[in-house]
């Protein structure tokens, strides 16, 4: 078209400034749709925040208490949970795994089913041997024992007072009915199949919030566990925490690597939180699935709330743009004219609305939001009572891109009727 | 009159009007739809766990729910059985159960699961095991037929994932160690007679059935049962025909519990969405309002000489008011009637099929849901969702008439 080429690069400026002045002309309508598009923004960064706050807490709570970040077990023992699927030597392990870059503990543990006694109720319950000073360098199991104390460190292979100690849950506690001190009769299967049976003494009770794991495991030292059911010094995980979440996919492949060279390396296994449980990962995505849906749906309404606003600053200017368009204007300068209009609501919403949304979701991240009247549903994930939503650049910025892509589709929509006009027809208009 | 006259008004500037009931639309079609999923997979939750042997109402023993051990029992249920029949609803179905908890094992494998022994024919319709077992046979009724009562008397029924499990198949032992009233251990063995499959793969590891006699024989419990569970037609009556049951029968050392109270991390995930419902009912209103109020604002801005003529004619101000707001109110009207028509064919088409997110299987199983969601509309929540987008609507309009009734005449006259 002649007449872009007409206008010099100067010019361009002159366009926004044109805009900018054309947006206030009515401030009233402006603000309106400024703060349509500023709520949907706040509204999605506080909830795409407050989802992920909600997982980290979850995926940490189960990290921490239960699976480690990665696990190295015999291959199928994950499938197929059998007392001879052992890692055969743990020091090696530990010692291979431990001296990877971000690793920041290990710990052995062994793990069999069995039948436990208190004077007059028997439930069965998974036994878990743990080392404890490396268990609590790994895991929370250590402050989450409300009575009593944890495990003694046994490293010296003395046996305080010649008598062995175990924590059990609150509700296991509350099943056998056994407290403080009480005995423990446990009856069980060793590795060769032999009949193994002991005699704990509960030293202390531990509450997780997760009902599962408080009704139905035991802890007890390593090494007493080994012996009972005659282990030969096999255990059936080794348990590792990384530094940070990120970072544990490297030390997989790191491990991996360096188990191949270790002899009997071959029939081990490395595992991510991922793969040892994945139930949560996927309920982590049906819940950001369902959420997505939902806050689409919500800038859709948003949007066609704001189409009329953009339509109509085409519509009552009908006369002004057929004018322009007869002293020289392009349809496709006023094309862009208009899109500078709409963008700019856009860009002051959005700003706007990133402004509110960071600071309301930084109160909330620090104060936290007290679900303490639906704890009981929570500890069932591992979140216990209060949630901190996280701000991260993602859930700043992911909600008002999709507002700002949404709303420049519908922005189109009024822009593109200019290059319908004809100047006298347009000029003819009231 | 002002009806008509409203209703032409609208349709000056129609590509206005139906943009705007686009957004009312949009708005109500996803709060009652996304309602009616949400609430399909409630129900499915609940479904899940009553039919998980709770039962919309159970009677045990009253220490039982504290401490469920086999000592806590009814001990003569004969005559309670046939009194609470009295007492139930057309339609109630009751099962009664020796439940307990016991270590199944084979050779290779120990589990703890939950040992419960049934009267078949009491089962139908009351939990999912009276709908009969997947392969294999069903345990059958408590006659005891010459010969035939030893291949009844053993077998027991196992879920498909504790039978893939224990690498084991119908027609092997199992063993099943418990204690029996006594507190001593005893241990028999079993053949496995059938499997069953349940919604969840927990349930399928988790219950073992073997029949009332053989538990009793077992236990050495008499006659005595740990529950009596009672199926209603409506889960919503549960809290009623418990609390009526309950004044009916004189409840001396037993309890009768609705699930609300058996569930209560259901019960605390019904209220968390609830809150939920309501809040982005909100929201989404919000949304939407911000468009009502621009569009109405444009409608009656472009028409201030036009009403200030008629305040000149004589026109009272309320008038103006009112005919503003029929003019919204059609707005908001027709835009819920195509809102809500939409979201009930759409809530119809997938309840014949249901949606199924089997993808998601292992996520849906760890949250207790079952992957087929079948959306359910509750007339409450539609009923709430267009009181809430209708109500408000029209109070938000409210502002840009109340401006059009203020003009004065003779500044409107001028306004061009």
């Amino acid at each position: 078209m002649a007449t872009s080429q007409m206008i010099p690069r100067d010019m361009i400026p002159m366009d926004m400034k044109m805009a900018w002045r054309n947006v206030w002309r009515n401030p009233r309508r402006t603000w309106l749709t400024i703060s349509a598009i500023a709520f949907a923004c706040t509204i999605l960064i506080f909830m795409l925040s407050f989802q992920f706050g909600s997982y980290g807490t979850m995926i940490n709570a189960s990290v921490q208490i239960n699976t480690g970040h990665l696990q190295i077990q015999a291959k199928d023992y994950f499938e197929d949970r059998a007392m001879r699927r052992v890692v055969p030597d743990p020091h090696r392990v530990i010692k291979t795994v431990g001296g990877i870059e971000s690793v920041a503990a290990v710990t052995a543990r062994a793990k069999a089913f069995s039948l436990i006694s208190s004077g007059n109720r028997t439930y069965g319950a998974m036994v878990i041997g743990i080392d404890p000073e490396n268990e609590a360098r790994v895991s929370t199991l250590d402050s989450l024992v409300r009575e009593g104390e944890f495990l003694a460190g046994t490293a010296a292979g003395e046996n305080r007072s010649g008598e062995n100690r175990a924590l059990i849950g609150r509700l296991m506690a509350e099943n056998l009915q056994a407290g403080l001190g009480d005995e423990l009769v446990l009856l069980g299967q060793g590795r060769d199949g032999s009949v193994a049976a002991t005699i704990l003494k509960v030293g202390g009770i531990y509450e997780s919030g997760m009902d599962e794991f408080d009704r139905r495991t035991l802890h007890m030292p390593l090494d007493t566990f080994q012996e009972v059911y005659s282990m030969r010094g096999a255990v059936h995980e080794i348990v590792v925490r990384v530094s940070s979440l990120d970072r544990v996919a490297g030390v997989k492949t790191a491990a991996a690597e360096k188990l191949e060279h270790i002899p009997g390396g071959g029939d081990l296994a490395v595992l991510d939180w991922d793969q040892l449980m994945p139930g949560l990962t996927q309920a982590i995505k049906i819940d950001l699935t369902i959420g997505i849906i939902f806050w689409f749906l919500l800038v859709l309404v948003v949007a066609f709330s704001i189409l009329n606003t953009f339509l109509m600053a085409v519509l009552e200017r009908t006369r002004e743009f057929g004018v322009m368009m007869a002293i020289g204007t392009g349809p496709g300068r006023l094309v862009k004219l208009m899109l500078y209009e709409s963008g700019a609501m856009t860009a002051v919403g959005i700003a706007l609305g990133i402004f509110t949304g960071c600071i309301f979701t930084a109160i909330f991240q620090v104060y936290g939001i007290d679900f303490s009247g639906a704890s009981e549903i929570l500890s069932q994930y591992g979140i216990s009572g209060r949630i901190h939503p996280r701000l991260s650049l993602v859930t700043a910025f992911a909600g008002p891109l999709l507002v700002f892509g949404v709303t420049f589709a519908v922005s189109l929509y009024p822009a593109l009727k200019i290059k319908k006009l004809k100047p006298v027809e347009a000029m003819a208009h009231v | 009159m002002d009806l008509s006259i409203a209703w032409r008004n609208l349709w000056r500037n129609p590509r206005r009007t139906v943009i705007i009931m686009i957004a009312v639309i949009i708005g109500i079609w996803s709060m009652i739809f996304l309602t009616a999923f949400m609430r399909g997979i409630v129900v499915d939750m609940i479904e899940n766990g009553i039919a998980e042997l709770t039962g919309d109402v159970k009677i045990y023993a009253r220490d039982y729910k504290n401490d469920p051990a086999l000592e806590n029992r009814i001990e003569n249920p004969g005559p309670l059985i046939s009194r609470v029949r009295d007492h139930l609803p057309a339609g109630a179905k009751l099962a009664a159960r020796v439940r307990v908890n016991a270590i199944a094992q084979n050779a290779r494998h120990a589990a703890g699961v939950t040992l419960a022994g049934i009267d078949p024919e009491m089962e139908a319709g009351v939990s999912f095991i009276g709908d009969g077992v997947s392969s294999g046979k069903m345990l059958s009724p408590a006659v005891l037929e010459a010969g035939a009562s030893e291949a009844s008397g053993n077998g027991i029924l196992v879920g498909r994932a504790l039978l893939e499990k224990f690498e084991t198949e119908i027609g092997n032992k199992l063993i099943l160690m418990t204690e029996n009233t006594g507190n001593e251990i005893v241990s028999r063995a079993f053949r496995i007679r059938g499997v069953y499959q349940a919604k969840l793969e927990s349930t399928e590891k988790r219950f073992v059935f073997i029949t009332r006699g053989a538990a009793r024989e077992m236990l050495g419990i008499g006659e005595g049962v740990s529950e009596i569970s009672i199926m209603l037609e409506n889960h919503e009556q549960a809290g009623t025909v418990a609390k009526e049951l309950a004044a009916a029968i004189d409840p001396e050392g037993i309890a009768i519990t609705p699930w609300q109270e058996l569930l209560p991390m259901l019960k605390a995930y019904i209220g968390i969405f609830d809150g939920f419902i309501l809040l982005w009912y909100l929201v989404v209103f919000v949304a939407m309002a911000f468009g009502i109020i621009n569009t109405t604002l444009m409608a009656v801005f472009e028409r201030m000489r036009e009403f200030g003529l008629l305040k000149a004619l004589g026109m009272r101000p309320w008038r103006i008011l009112r005919s503003v707001l029929i003019e919204s109110g059609f707005i908001l009207v027709i835009g819920a009637v195509l809102g809500n028509a939409l979201a009930l064919s759409l809530v119809y088409t997938i309840g014949r099929f249901g949606l199924d997110l089997t993808a998601f299987a292992t996520g849906f199983a760890y949250a207790g849901m079952s992957a087929v969601i079948y959306p359910k509309v509750f007339l409450g929540d539609v009923i709430f969702a267009n009181t809430v987008v209708i109500f408000l609507g029209l109070l938000v309009s409210a502002y840009p008439a109340a401006r059009a009734a203020r003009i004065l005449p003779v500044e409107a006259m001028r306004h061009t």
